[in-house]
């Protein structure tokens, strides 16, 4: 089976998403709208580039060494790649099989997770985006309600798929204590979390906003310092120990 | 049947120093062979960096009193004081001091700390410019001296110019020529000094100009023993500056303080007599090792006080200053005086030639705070320990200050005993030397193609006279045809001028004490460079991919493009675009090759573009590949700004490419990162630069400065520069002061590429 899929654009020094240094694989299209996103450039599911795994591979391919090296591998992000799963899947198996590449997916979980299996059975780590615990909050934040994500990570967590939750910290919409504590719960009744990374939100990304023209709602909202962030791992680390206690 | 070392040594019983006591023996005590006594007796270290000793009180204090004379320095507009009345020569000036109590190496270039001395045998009219620019006048007899009396190199060459090279130079074709200052790009072999002393050093040149009285008395021989007398005349005077300072350097030296002292004091000899573009230092770290190494095991030196004599020793090189004049520090963004020392690297025995004192000096930027000077430049090899490469990491992240350069790609060229002239040019120590080329435009060259050989910005007909291109739309072959033309006539009067220059400065303002510190049959090269290599592949990847119309003015010459479509662009790895940088690379090497240089000299070429870049762009007019006229080249071998849109290993993959064999004078790329794009933890960071760099190398990549930085950093300390002193930034080959930048140079800087994903 021959998949194309639909790229936004390649970073091939990745050192942010996943171990080592990575090649990031951006995908096109996303059901989410974040208000916070710093790509919404991905978000149109008929934009960005049409290309099969092959060529996807001839890019790769000559940095293979420093992602060797290094301890890195291939990330696919998005735009949300499990929207492709079957076009992720084929390339992660051809890593697999051609230079034996770490593989990573870097996912809201907006997804059902049926749809996904063949994935995430070439999928060495998830890096799983846990936007808010909040049902509501998530509605608008997002769009989108969060049980689909909830069920995927619950998914992950029953077949034992190693996952990096991640939070990003968006002061006065993902920083409240009690949401920071249920995420830490929620995390603590999961199996293979190695690692949570609270990555401050960060303004970069709005002057794509202003081209695309359309309207940036969290005006006059701060990124958040390394004091914060430091207060947001201790609160979910808060709520794992509590998770765990009660286990 | 040829004796070997042992049986020679059991014949001849070489002379015992007290400052050979305890080294193991070998050829270089019966020749001037460094390389031999290194690998003797250096001691490789593996390990990292925990043994390190931090500042002393005396390094405190004494670094404190020249952060305040810098600070006046700068207050000053640039120079403190210049000593208008002598003429620098090695024994011109009485002995200087900053603090004479606490400075364990000394030596200073005039009687007083920052001082400038005037060197006028490069070229009167730059020294009168630059006293003037600083609010100083020489006096009326120095100037007729050096106008009436006495030829200067400058003088030499414009008698010798002739009327298309005055032309070529004025359009700006072939600039940043050394015709009016010092070349500089010699290295010295300062080791000698300590190893040998002085009176050796003199017997061996007086042994090489007994070999000279032969039967024939033709141009070279007679130059040969002119220049060797020049030397051991430079020799005899270092001993007499030494001698001013309370040492006795006649004899080798016999411990590491006594080494350092005995090394700085050749180099120092050199600036005295030299203001060359760069002065660079060598490779002596892993030398000094060897007397610090032995000072340790007899217990008269503690590792503090290695550390101080090195920290004291750098300080030295940090004071190193040339006048020069406001224009030359514009090209040059800020007073670089490019004290490149070259660090690390692999022997031919397989040991690594990494020691302890490697680590020391690196240790500097600590211990001492970060600074452009000396250029410390790492020779990496994917085989160096790897407690030091997780340093090297540890440091460029930390401060900014250092460059690498490819060992595994030089060492099978030059042995194991090269180090770095100025920014990229390898040479074998006290073996080799080169005549700095500076570069030719090869991005106007290309307009020259599509104009006729009419300038583009002067409308002045430079090149050869051939029918303009007139089409609609530029046409890849035809382009390609002209530019090959072009390029050939580049190529030939490139050449000629350099012959012209180097002829001159030989004669005018030769380096006696840099060659005196040579083998007598030194390898020359004669080092061309190019600019704008990332501007003519763009633009000819334009032409041939995308459809570019010229705009022309009513003169007919193209001073805009416009370009429809896409094109692929340097810098991507892409094979399409960076083919044709390849084989433009190949290319004008292969057209240099072609013509005599002076003295025999082998051609070489460099991508390399200091940081005139900036200057170069501003003489050039629009190009094809999109760029306005006026706008900044890219630095060196990088892709042009933004352009770049895969991320960093594309980016270096690209540069990669280039031929070293084709560009042997070196291969400049700078790398600009944000902190985040190495990792979010610290230890990450490291281990992701040393993997980008280990993969860069094993990809044959030449040299790579790397910059760690947020952009907000440096527009803050655009906007307060008295909180930023010491900022360092890595910018081509070298480093420099950012807050000494134009204003124009530091927006250029932080336009550039910075890599790291949002």
């Amino acid at each position: 089976m021959k998949h194309t899929g639909r790229i936004h654009s390649i970073e091939t020094f990745g050192t942010v998403d996943g171990p080592g240094i990575r090649f990031v694989l951006f995908l096109q299209g996303c059901a989410l709208k974040c208000r916070y996103c710093h790509n919404p450039d991905s978000w149109d599911t008929e934009g960005g580039k049409l290309r099969t795994v092959d060529e996807i591979l001839a890019e790769i391919e000559s940095y293979v060494d420093y992602y060797k090296r290094s301890g890195g591998g291939i990330t696919v992000s998005g735009g949300e790649p499990t929207l492709q799963a079957p076009f992720v899947a084929e390339l992660f198996r051809a890593c697999k099989d051609r230079w034996n590449l770490h593989t990573a997916l870097d996912s809201s979980g907006f997804c059902e997770p049926s749809h996904a299996e063949a994935l995430l059975s070439v999928t060495d780590l998830v890096l799983l985006d846990l936007k808010l615990m909040d049902q509501r909050g998530h509605v608008d934040l997002t769009t989108q309600p969060n049980d689909r994500t909830i069920a995927f990570a619950k998914r992950l967590s029953q077949r034992g798929n190693r996952m990096w939750v991640r939070r990003v910290l968006v002061p006065g919409f993902t920083d409240r204590p009690e949401d920071l504590i249920d995420l830490g719960s929620f995390i603590g009744e999961l199996y293979g979390v190695e690692k949570v990374e609270v990555l401050p939100y960060h303004r970069m990304g709005v002057y794509k906003w202003q081209q695309l023209g359309i309207p940036y709602t969290l005006v006059g909202v701060k990124e958040p310092g390394p004091e914060e962030v430091q207060r947001a791992y201790r609160l979910i680390e808060q709520g794992r120990s509590m998770a765990s206690g009660a286990q | 049947m040829s004796a070997n070392e042992q049986e020679l040594r059991s014949t001849t019983e070489p002379v015992q120093f007290e400052g050979w006591r305890t080294f193991r023996s070998g050829r270089w005590q019966r020749h001037i062979d460094v390389n031999d006594f290194l690998t003797m007796n250096l001691t490789p270290y593996e390990g990292d960096e925990s043994f390190l000793a931090g500042p002393t009180e005396a390094t405190r204090k004494l670094w404190d009193a020249i952060l305040l004379l810098m600070k006046k320095e700068r207050d000053n507009g640039g120079v403190l004081d210049v000593d208008t009345d002598n003429v620098s020569t090695i024994t011109s000036h009485a002995p200087g001091y900053i603090d004479r109590s606490l400075e364990k190496i000394v030596g200073l270039q005039t009687d007083a700390p920052l001082k400038r001395s005037v060197q006028p045998f490069g070229g009167i009219r730059m020294v009168i410019d630059a006293c003037k620019a600083y609010g100083y006048e020489l006096p009326e007899e120095m100037i007729r001296t050096f106008t009436d009396l006495r030829k200067t190199h400058n003088q030499g060459v414009f008698d010798a110019y002739t009327t298309e090279m005055r032309t070529a130079r004025k359009a700006g074709i072939i600039t940043g020529l050394p015709d009016a200052y010092g070349r500089g790009r010699i290295i010295g072999d300062y080791r000698r000094v300590a190893l040998y002393g002085i009176d050796r050093l003199v017997a061996e040149k007086k042994e090489d100009l007994l070999q000279l009285e032969t039967d024939v008395m033709n141009e070279s021989t007679i130059r040969a023993r002119e220049e060797l007398s020049e030397q051991i005349r430079a020799l005899g005077e270092l001993k007499v500056m030494a001698k001013t300072y309370g040492y006795d350097i006649s004899r080798p030296a016999a411990t590491a303080a006594e080494a350092i002292q005995w090394l700085y004091f050749g180099y120092l000899a050199a600036i005295k007599e030299q203001n060359g573009a760069a002065m660079s230092l060598g490779r002596i770290s892993s030398f000094l090792d060897i007397y610090i190494e032995r000072d340790k095991k007899e217990g008269t030196l503690s590792e503090e006080e290695a550390q101080e004599l090195v920290d004291h020793f750098v300080m030295k090189l940090r004071l190193v200053k040339f006048l020069r004049t406001t224009d030359y520090n514009e090209l040059f963004s800020g007073d670089p005086t490019w004290v490149t020392e070259s660090i690390g690297g692999m022997g031919n025995d397989g040991r690594t030639r990494v020691t302890r004192s490697s680590f020391r000096f690196l240790h500097t930027l600590y211990n001492l705070g970060p600074a452009p000077e000396p250029n410390l430049t790492v020779l990496w090899s994917t085989r160096l320990p790897e407690g030091f490469k997780n340093y090297c990491a540890k440091v460029s992240i930390d401060t900014s200050s250092i460059q690498y350069e490819n060992d595994d790609l030089m060492r099978p060229i030059y042995g194991d005993d090269y180090g770095i002239a100025c920014c990229v040019s390898a040479m074998r120590i006290g073996k080799q030397m080169q005549f700095f080329g500076a570069r030719a435009n090869l991005a106007k060259a290309l307009l020259y193609a599509i104009n006729g050989g009419k300038d583009e910005k002067l409308g002045d007909q430079v090149g050869p006279a051939i029918a303009p291109l007139t089409g609609e739309t530029l046409d890849y072959e035809e382009v390609m045809r002209r530019y090959d033309d072009m390029l050939e006539w580049l190529a030939r009067l490139y050449m000629n001028t350099l012959n012209v220059i180097h002829y001159m400065h030989d004669k005018y303002c030769y380096e006696r004490l840099e060659m005196a510190l040579h083998d007598k049959e030194s390898i020359r090269t004669m080092a061309c460079g190019i600019a704008g290599l990332s501007v003519v592949a763009d633009s000819l990847s334009a032409i041939k991919y995308a459809k570019v119309r010229p705009i022309r003015n009513e003169q007919g010459l193209a001073v805009d493009f416009e370009i429809e479509g896409e094109y692929p662009q340097y810098g991507n790895n892409d094979d399409r675009v960076d083919g044709i940088a390849v084989k433009l690379t190949e290319a004008f090497m292969d057209k240099l090759r072609k013509h005599q240089a002076y003295r025999d000299a082998i051609p070489t070429q460099s991508v390399l573009t200091i940081t005139s870049n900036v200057v170069y762009g501003k003489k050039t007019g629009s190009t094809p590949d999109g760029r306005k006229a006026g706008q900044p080249f890219a630095p060196g071998a990088n892709p042009m700004h933004g352009r770049d849109r895969k991320g960093a290993l594309a980016s270096l993959s690209s540069v990669a490419k280039l031929p070293y064999e084709s560009s042997l004078d070196g291969i400049s790329n700078t790398f600009s990162l944000v902190p985040k794009a190495l990792g979010r933890e610290a230890d990450t960071r490291v281990m992701n630069l040393v993997s980008l760099l280990d993969g860069y190398a094993a990809k044959k990549g030449h040299h790579l400065n790397v910059n760690v930085f947020n952009r907000e950093q440096l527009l803050d300390a655009m906007e307060h520069p008295e909180q930023y002193p010491q900022l360092t930034i890595r910018v081509s080959g070298y480093a420099v002061n950012f807050i000494k930048l134009t204003r124009e140079q530091q927006m250029d800087v932080i336009s550039r590429t910075f890599h790291g994903a949002i």
